[in-house]
């Protein structure tokens, strides 16, 4: 290894600046909700926030056009890193400020909820900025036993507690796995760093048999995080079982995370045996848009039907990843930030439906949304066109892309797929859009969000229009990253 | 003599011994968390393996990674184990069955 004799300077963390602002921020706010009154308690949120808002504040500062590494190699900053950290401080944000009356009429509002959320962002920078696979594996650790917590912080709520442990167990199952690919690669190469690795999986030691052990339980590990089928079983129950702040929580920023763990580790560290693991990908992609779209249909539950949407947007994710060229990773992050805009809207919306003691889960709570209030019956009509792929949202440009960079590399019968799954899962979204505006409401409780909530979740349904009439600076964002 | 063979074999061993505990396992939950913890120390042994016969340092550091981490996610999960006993009066697997489709 290198002459590691070195003193290490402060400024040599330069690059991870932002990480270590976080970190410091979320400390001082555990501290600092200790001692505030419960009546205070809006004082956590406002410091979170703001905690969101310098992280972002440095990434920009610090953000340099070329690749910047520190810790010997071991964290890396580079322009898709800056862009993928401000997207899910921003996604975190926007969470935060959606489940704030939902926790509050639960008496949930505790200053931990605020905590755990900050460390679940700072493993998701860690994840994005990793370097090494030691850097990686404790990004993904912070951020899950982070979202674990979450999960079960609900501690009155029954099935809450079973979805945090079925979440942990699998979620540990997960880690293993990819722990144990992890340390046959390092024993096949030599190295933990990413770029190390990236310059000895090249031509014929590519697929020796070593390698493409390592590769499989490391493929295995990424799809049980980003919740590929058939390693999705912890997904619907999750989604399901935690309070829907928490669903919004890791159905939004974490996607980043999954999407980042996939290119740091496949792109970058074993770009070499793109043809060993694009196979593997080809079958999880199409399990997942194959399952996740037909089982939704025949959800009645809308948290459960969402995980499955999940699950086949993960599908298309990975069919941009598995295109294994830079069109297909652009496509992907492209998708992933699309993604995360949706969710984000789409579980905004059933937030603003649930009141105290009441859970906008069932279907059927939906009905006649369009006599309650025109205005957030078409958002959510916004947001399910955008999962659905109907032009002109920004979701039809996120297809369009993915299913482009397939074409692009010699995978027809793949893109046609793709397309004839995205016709079936458009039916359960637009039975959503078929319950709001067409049937009669069973009540007629007004809603009772607060102006900031409206407000936001009405720019966030806005977006998903604005951002498909004019795809072209999400586009060229991200080719400018990924070049 | 031990060569690199024989710890890999046990690693190996003992990783398959913990994923078929996790899968065969349908009484208690705590069984869970030590097939967790068995996955993670046969990861560990791979490890130190791979680290002493290829004489390289990084991989037992990461083991003093996965060692502290594991201390951390032993704690998450008897946490969460504690709320589930408190609302079920059970840690048994099977019981695990509220939520369905």
């Amino acid at each position: 290894m290198d002459g590691m004799a070195t003193v290490l300077t402060l400024a040599e963390l330069t690059p991870a600046a932002a990480e270590v602002f976080l970190a410091a921020a979320a400390c001082v706010i555990l501290l600092v909700d200790t001692f505030l009154p419960e009546k205070r308690r809006g004082w956590t949120f406002l410091l979170s926030i703001a905690a969101l808002a310098g992280a972002a504040w440095v990434t920009s500062l610090i953000a340099v056009p070329e690749r910047s590494v520190a810790l010997y190699g071991h964290f890396v900053a580079d322009p898709m890193g800056t862009v993928l950290k401000l997207f899910a401080y921003g996604a975190a944000a926007v969470a935060l400020l959606y489940s704030r009356d939902y926790m509050a009429r639960r008496s949930l509002l505790r200053g931990e909820y605020f905590v755990l959320a900050l460390f679940a962002v700072l493993g998701i920078q860690v994840i994005v900025s990793a370097g090494s696979l030691l850097t990686l594996y404790m990004g993904i650790e912070i951020m899950s036993l982070s979202l674990y917590a979450m999960v079960a912080f609900d501690r009155e709520n029954g099935i809450a507690a079973e979805a945090a442990m079925k979440y942990f167990v699998l979620g540990a199952i997960a880690s293993g796995t990819l722990l144990y690919g992890i340390s046959i690669l390092y024993g096949v190469t030599g190295t933990i760093r990413l770029d190390e690795l990236g310059a000895a999986v090249q031509g014929p030691d590519a697929s020796s048999i070593g390698l493409l052990l390592a590769l499989a339980f490391i493929v295995v590990g990424v799809a049980f995080k980003f919740g590929a089928v058939p390693f999705h079983m912890w997904v619907p129950d999750v989604y399901h079982g935690s309070p829907t702040a928490v669903t919004l929580f890791i159905g939004s920023a974490p996607k980043i995370a999954s999407f980042a763990l996939a290119m740091r580790v496949l792109a970058e560290g074993l770009g070499g045996a793109v043809d060993a693991w694009q196979d593997m990908l080809i079958v999880l992609a199409v399990l997942s848009m194959a399952i996740g779209n037909v089982v939704a249909i025949a959800q009645t539950n809308i948290k459960r039907m969402l995980a499955y949407s999940t699950i086949s947007h993960v599908g298309f994710i990975l069919l941009g990843v598995l295109a294994g060229n830079a069109v297909g990773y652009r496509a992907a992050m492209f998708y992933t930030l699309t993604y995360v805009i949706l969710a984000t809207g789409a579980f905004g919306v059933v937030l603003l439906m649930s009141r105290k003691g009441f859970e906008a889960e069932w279907l059927d709570d939906y009905k006649g949304l369009n006599q309650k209030s025109p205005w957030f019956a078409f958002v959510m009509l916004l947001l399910m066109f955008g999962m659905a792929g109907v032009p002109p949202t920004v979701g039809f440009w996120a297809k369009v892309q993915v299913i482009s960079a397939v074409l692009n590399v010699g995978f027809t019968w793949l893109a046609a797929l793709a397309v004839l799954l995205s016709v079936i899962g458009a039916y359960y979204y637009l039975r959503i859009v078929k319950l709001m505006y067409f049937d009669e409401a069973s009540g007629r409780e007004a809603l009772d969000a607060g102006g900031g909530f409206r407000f936001v979740l009405s720019l966030n349904g806005l977006a998903v229009l604005a951002l498909g009439l004019f795809p072209g600076l999400l586009i060229s964002l991200c080719g400018y990253v990924l070049p | 003599m031990i060569t690199l063979t024989h710890y890999l074999m046990l690693a190996g061993i003992l990783f398959a011994i913990a994923v078929a505990g996790i899968f065969l396992n349908r009484k208690n939950v705590i069984l869970l968390l030590m097939c967790i913890e068995l996955m993670l120390l046969a990861v560990n042994f791979n490890f130190v393996a791979f680290s002493r016969f290829r004489g390289l340092l990084d991989g037992q550091i990461f083991v003093f990674f996965i060692l502290t981490v594991a201390a951390a996610e032993a704690a998450i999960g008897l946490a969460i184990l504690v709320v589930l006993f408190r609302q079920r009066q059970s840690i048994n697997v099977e019981e695990l069955d509220a939520m369905k489709g």
